[in-house]
Order: C-alpha cells, then structure tokens, then sequence
C-alpha cells in the first residue's frame, strides 16, 4: 500500500539537509511504529523516496514523501503517532494514500510554490508599489526574460518567463514579500532565488542572499494541465 | 524557538551548521534558573556525540531537578576562525547561552590527543586558560575520563576532576556547590576546598608537587590537613540498577556511533598487561540480562535507531551472552533492526550469530593477538594462542568467510626481531589454511589476510607504566621489519600490512606519563595554533617538538628513560584499586614471560576487590 505524506519544517531545521532528513525520519517511522515495508537482502532498508530536495537554509509547509506500507492506521492516528516524538520545527502534516498504481511524487513533481521575504535586520531596497512597477515592466510585460544560468559544467542562455508561472509582490508597503511559482523537477528545475536575483540584476541591484528567507509553500504534479497539489492525488485514510 | 548563537550567515558558511544548532531529539531544555552544567567532549561533534559516558552524565544530571545539563563540542577549524574573529563566545547546544555565565564546565578527558582541544574550548568560551588566573566569576572547569588517570599533565587548566565513574559522587558535588550559593558562603577557593574533602574529587591547586634533582618526583602533598591524601577512584558497585540514558539524544547528522548502546558490563577479567581500561575499570561488573532487554527495547522504542551495539571490555566474557543475544536476534528481527556485534572471541558460538547478522561476503573476522609470538602473548598477559586463532579461522572458512583482520602492537616490552618476524608468519599460516580448507571450486577469491599494527604507549595504572620507549625513528624500522617479512611469505599476496604513524605515538607517550611540567608545551602548542592534534591532516610534530624545547622539557626524559621500581609517578597519589605492588608484580611476572589467570580463574589479589562488588564476589553470596 503506498502513503503519502506530507510535512513543515521551519525554524532551526532549516540547516538540516536533505539526506539527514530522510535519516530523521527512517527514524521517526521507527518511533511511531507504522508498518512500513523493507527491502530484501542482509541491510533492509525502508521503502521511502522524497518529493523535491529542499536546500539547506530554506523552510517549508510542503515537503513530501512517498513510503509503502503492510498495513496502515487511519491518517489521524499515523500523524499522531508521527508527532508524538517530533522535534521542534517539523511537523507532518498529511497522511494520504494513494491508488496503488501512482507513481512516485519524484517523478511527478512539476511546480513549486514559494514565498521569498527579507531576514529580521535586512530591509528591501523598494517599497511594495516600486517593487511591482519593477516586475511589471522588467518580467511581465516583456515577451521573454533571458538570463544565463550556470552549473557547473556549463552555462547556457535561458528564457525565465515560460518556466516562472507567478512572480507576485505580497506583504504590505513597507516590508515586502515576493510570491513565486516555479516549474521544477527533473526537466525544468528553477530556483526561485534565480528569478528573484535576475529581477535585481535587471535593475542593477546587487542580490543579497543572506537578506532573503526562502520558504516552500507547496509542491505540484500536473494533471491534465493543471497543477494539483502532491497530496491531493491521494485520500485520507 | 530560541534563537541561535550563530547567524544564519555564519551558518550557510561552514560545514556542517548541523553540528551546533542544537534541536536533536531527546536534547534538553529546561528553564534556565538551574545549576548550568556545560558537559563537553573536546573533539568534533560527530565523534563526542558517539561518547557513552557523556549520554549518561547527561541523562544523570538532567533527572535532577535543579540542574540543567548541556553538551558541547568543539568547534570545526572552519567555526573556530570565525568565533575568534568575530569574538563570538562558545555556546550550550541546547540553551545557545555563552558556557562562560554557566556555574561549571565539565571536559571528559578520552584521549591525550585531545589535550589543547581542552585549550580551545576554554579560549573560545572566553574562559582563562589557567585555573590560577579564574576569578569568582567564572565557571568551575572539571575533568574526568580515563585520562583523569593521569590528569597532571594538564592539571593547570582544571580547577578539579573527578576520578572513577560518576554515578557515585555528582550528587553530593553538586548539592554542596548549591548551598554555599545558597548561604552565601561561596567563592571558587572556598568550594574547591570543600569538595576536596569528596571522595574522589582531585583539586590541583592544592596539592603540592616537589622534585628531586634528577627531575622525579620527591613528594606530592596536600597543602591543607583536611584534605585527603590519597585521591580514592569512584566505582558503581551495582550496574544493573544503575542510571542509564533510556532516551538518548539522537543526532540529525551521521554520528560515529548512530546506533543504540548497550553497556552489557564494566571492567574485564582479562588483566591484559598493556591494557589501562582493563586496569582503571575493576572489578568486572555485569549488568543483570532482563535489565538489558528491557533496556534494549525501551531505547530503541525511544530513538528509533536501526541499530544496535553491545558495549564491553570483551563481550564473550558476559556471563549471559548466549541468552541476551538469542533475545537481541528475536527482537531484531522483527524490528528489522540490525545487531553490530562487538570484539567477540571467534568460535563456533559467535560465527553462527555472524551469520545471522552479517553479510558473510562483505564482514571480516577480526583477532587482535596483539603480539605475533607466543613468547610475546605471555609478556603482555593476552591469553589468545595460535591454536585459537587457527581453529576459529579453520571455522569460519568453511563458514564461507575469506577476509581477516589481525590487530598487533608494535615496541612491546621485550619484544624482538623474531617476535616481529612471527606476525607476518602467522598471517601466512592463516592464508595457507584457507587454501588447504577451502577447496578450488568453493573459493571467492583469494583470501584476504589484513595485518594492522600499532606502536604501544605505556600507560598508568599498568603494569607496563614501568616500560621504556623509543625514538620514531626506531618503531619506523620495526614496521619496516615486519613490511619485509611479509613480502617474504609464501602467500604474501593474500597479505596487506598496515601501520600507524610514529610521531603521534611519542607524543602521546610524553602526554600519557607526563607531570605538571608538561602544561606549558601543551599551552605553547595551542597559543602557536596547533589543536585537532587527534586529526592527523591538524597534527604538527614540529610544532610540538618546538613547544618542548622552549619549554626546556626532554620528552626522552618522560618517554626513553628506564624508571626504578620506587620511584613516584605522578598519578600515585591516585588510588585506582589496583595497588602499585600487584602492577609491580604482574611487571615482574611479565618478564618471566608467564601468564597470570582472569579473575574468574583465579583471584591474582590486585586490590579492586575492596570496592565490594563484581567478579570479585560472583557465587560467594
């Protein structure tokens, strides 16, 4: 039977790592004795795959992984169990079983949401209003937004607008937020803080990037062209 | 949520900001109007988080009400550079709060590697280094741990230690320390004059050391009357009730030792003569099997961990082993939890278990004969013989294992070219049986036969603490001996040989006999920028070298130098158990190359018995 299962992480947990936290909660699936199933041979491991990496210093209210289980407990006293010995900063937040011929929440991921806003003592050079006069005029109203993005093998030319769904100015006046949807997963992987630091560049700014507090809001497969929300692809339990 | 000590720039910077955020499960926190007890490992987060000793301290201290115990490391290089220049004082992983406004600082002492570590840890706390220099103000540096042993030569950056295991005498330390608070009779040198009167507390300060003209030793007194002496080792006489961590802290990342720990006993029965744990930790003491499986399962409920290790001296000699590892098995199996199984004897018994816990292709058998001649094994009291070692590994290849790791000591007392000649000969006799075992058709492979070899340091509290050393240079040719004999074996392509570095092996030997003189090359070494001497790509020879010359000390003095049967050593004032006159005797005993039986065979008088407890009362109720 395979589970869904959706969590937040915030706070200090922002600096544990994507393979740490997969540690934590092979752990924590111990602690709340839910029937996971394991794999053959001398070092069974649990079957458990995660979603979409999150990076280091970003938080998050839509992590997700994707587990398979024997026999399950009803979503409300898995997540009971789950929270009972949770540390401070992550909670799980669904439990959601899925038909028994998806496919794993890697492979569908297709968007993300995210908001992007200034760390306690940093302060945006804008106010809201300049803010979206900025957007309108450097991102939305031209028909593309080429920017060069680096790996570390190469750099290549590419058009930001098809692959950045909403780029929206949140929060009042005087602290501003930023609103970003972007494609992500295998193909088309954009980080928000790309779109984000290419605006700044575009008016020339320079981006600050222990000034921006990252944090994940929700992640997304595509379903007959729409996006659905991971855990909205299976039912509670 | 509390606010960390570190910003989140300094955070994104370094490796690891894991390692100091605090935040694990089963951590503490408490309100902070508490006795701040700040209980640290001076080594790298993921090898203190592996320490027993401190999950136990930590777990002992915390069930007090009034006192809110918190554990720190050491900072990376990477941190370190930065705290110095940014003056960021040395913080509780649990609180965030600067350790320099906590009432005491313990520092377990693990291994002599780690000495201006301690330095580091008392810099970045914005502690002085030198207990003479601390004013009412600052905190209360303790140490203890093995090298407590010997805490001499580092006493001048500790206000005291505590000797032995410190489940006895932490209650009545501390419940002192809150009343003269509480009265407001308290200042540093009150209270250290006061807990000198505990037993076990050893406060430097107020021992005086005189030395004769030849640089030993003339006398170590205490400066006031009412101060013991004779500084008596602490010993839980009864494991089985004693505090144990049911819900130990359980790091995010990837701790050494990430599995549960189960201490199945304390001491051996062995009586190795190199061998300080087999020494300081008498009487052998078991802990009753139903504790450990109720133990065993309350832990693993409460961590979730996927597996876990047996802790002990020798694990074969636990007197129920059999019944506790059939119960482990069970457990496991169905908890899919996996079993490390520690230094068990090879025989028929543990290779079965192996079997069921391991991947025969991938494990590898491991004896540690410790010296390659029988002649030898009898010097060092290792009771392992070559028939033991051929009949187990006879065994286990036809078990379907073909990889063996034999673990040596190089520079032995008495130790000659033959004996070095005779490990290489005996790892070639094993990879000849595996051939004669293990028909053609049947083999994986060749056999792989691994020969690791360290160079021995002479310790306190044994009977080798009367052994001489050597220059590097002469444990390199020993090494050298034995590289050159294996090449000559038959089967030497089924041999690899490994060996340690010689440098360190000095150094540690001057750190482990050292007295008081020795603090100021340590001080030296840590103000010229040398610490994570225990990390070889930080340890600087030339720099310590340096250190001892300004410091106008001869390491010969305290490593090549032959010692007399009287002299004062500097931890004599310590009484560990084991009398001087039984170290003396096994030394004496050693060199008639004759072997003195485990405690279960026959009682060979070596003082522990006075602690009431263990082996030395086993079936005399």
């Amino acid at each position: 039977m395979k589970i869904r299962i959706k969590f937040r992480k915030w706070g200090v947990m922002k600096f544990i790592g994507h393979l740490d936290m997969m540690r934590y909660f092979q752990k924590a699936i111990r602690r709340a004795n839910i029937d996971i199933r394991y794999s053959e041979g001398y070092s069974p491991h649990q079957i458990m795959s995660f979603a979409a990496p999150l990076g280091v210093g970003i938080t998050s209210d839509g992590e997700y992984f994707d587990i398979e289980v024997n026999e399950t407990l009803s979503s409300k006293e898995a997540l009971e169990r789950l929270n009972r010995t949770m540390v401070d900063g992550v909670e799980a937040v669904s439990y959601v079983k899925l038909p028994d011929n998806a496919k794993t929440a890697m492979s569908l991921v297709a968007a993300a949401d995210y908001r992007l806003s200034y760390k306690e003592g940093f302060k945006s050079p804008y106010t809201k209003s300049q803010w979206q006069e900025i957007i309108r005029k450097y991102f939305l109203e031209p028909d593309s937004f080429n920017i060069i993005k680096k790996t570390k093998k190469s750099e290549r030319e590419i058009d930001l607008k098809p692959l950045v769904y909403a780029l929206e100015v949140e929060g009042d006046d005087e602290n501003p937020s930023f609103f970003l949807q972007v494609s992500t997963g295998s193909t088309d992987n954009i980080k928000p803080e790309l779109a984000l630091s290419s605006v700044y560049e575009k008016c020339g700014l320079s981006y600050d990037e222990n000034a921006i507090q990252i944090h994940r809001l929700e992640v997304y497969a595509r379903e007959d062209n729409k996006l659905v929300a991971l855990d909205a692809m299976g039912e509670e339990i | 949520m509390r606010k960390l000590a570190l910003s989140d720039e300094i955070l994104m910077k370094i490796e690891k900001p894991a390692r100091y955020i605090g935040n694990e499960l089963n951590s503490v926190v408490k309100d902070t109007s508490q006795i701040r007890f700040a209980m640290c490992f001076p080594d790298v987060y993921e090898i203190g988080m592996s320490h027993l000793g401190i999950q136990i301290l930590y777990d002992m201290f915390n069930r007090r009400e009034d006192t809110w115990c918190e554990r720190v490391y050491s900072p990376w290089p990477d941190l370190h550079k930065i705290m110095k220049e940014q003056k960021i004082p040395l913080f509780g992983l649990e609180s965030q709060e600067p350790i320099k406004d906590f009432d005491f600082i313990g520092i377990t002492l693990q291994y002599e590697m780690c000495y201006t570590n301690i330095l580091q840890i008392l810099d970045l706390a914005q502690i002085p280094l030198l207990s003479k220099e601390r004013s009412d103000q600052d905190p209360i540096v303790m140490g203890g741990g093995p090298c407590a042993y010997n805490p001499e030569p580092v006493a001048d950056f500790f206000d005291c230690f505590y000797i032995g295991e410190g489940e006895t005498q932490y209650d009545a330390f501390l419940n002192l320390y809150k009343e003269m608070r509480a009265s407001g009779e308290y200042t540093r040198s009150r209270f250290l004059h006061e807990a000198a009167k505990i037993e076990g507390i050893y406060v430097p300060s107020l021992y005086h050391v005189s030395y004769k003209e030849d640089g030993t030793i003339a006398a170590f007194t205490p400066v006031y009357e009412d101060i013991p002496s004779v500084i008596k080792k602490q010993v839980v006489t009864d494991m089985t009730p004693a505090v144990y961590p049911e819900k130990p802290v359980v790091p995010f990342i990837k701790a050494t030792q990430d599995r549960v720990v189960l201490e199945i006993q304390r001491g051996c029965i062995r009586g190795c003569r190199f061998c300080q744990a087999g020494m300081i930790y008498r009487p052998n003491r078991e802990k009753n099997v139903e504790r450990l499986k109720e133990l065993a399962h309350t832990m693993l409920d409460a961590t979730g961990h996927e597996e876990i290790s047996l802790s002990s001296l020798s694990s074969s000699d636990y007197s129920e082993l059999d019944e506790l590892i059939t119960f482990l098995l069970d457990e496991c199996e169905k908890k899919k939890v996996n079993i490390s199984l520690p230094s068990l004897r090879i025989d028929a018994f543990s290779l079965d278990i192996m079997k069921k816990v391991q991947d025969i292709k991938k494990s590898s058998l491991t004896f540690a004969p410790e010296a390659g001649s029988q002649r030898l094994r009898n010097v060092i009291n290792k009771g392992l013989t070559k028939e033991n070692i051929l009949n187990g590994s006879e065994q286990a290849f036809k078990g379907g294992w073909n990889k063996v790791k034999l673990y040596f000591m190089l520079g032995l007392p008495t130790e000659t070219e033959e004996d070095m000649c005779a490990i290489p000969e005996l790892a070639n006799e094993i990879a000849a049986l595996y051939y004669e075992t293990v028909p053609k058709e049947e083999r994986n492979g060749k056999c792989q036969i691994t020969i690791s070899t360290s160079f021995f340091v002479p310790k306190p509290f044994t009977p080798f603490q009367w052994a001489q050393m050597f220059d590097p240079d002469e444990y390199l040719a020993r090494a050298k001996i034995v590289n050159d004999h294996v090449k000559e074996q038959l089967n030497h392509k089924s041999i690899r040989y490994n060996w340690h570095e010689a440098d360190v092996t000095v150094l540690e030997g001057v750190l482990a006999r050292g007295d008081r003189r020795i603090a100021k090359a340590i001080l030296y070494v840590y103000e010229h920028g040398g610490f994570f001497d225990a990390w070889s790509e930080y340890f600087d020879f030339d720099l310590w070298k340096e250190a001892f010359h300004a410091c106008g000390i001869d390491m010969d003095f305290y490593t090549k130098r032959p010692r007399s049967e009287d002299e004062i050593f500097p931890w004599d004032f310590i009484d560990a158990g084991v009398t001087k006159d039984f170290l003396l005797r096994e030394w004496k005993t050693a060199m008639t190359e004759t072997v003195t039986p485990n405690c279960r065979m026959r009682c060979s008088g070596c003082g522990a018995r006075k602690y009431e407890g263990g082996v030395c009362f086993e079936d005399k109720n």
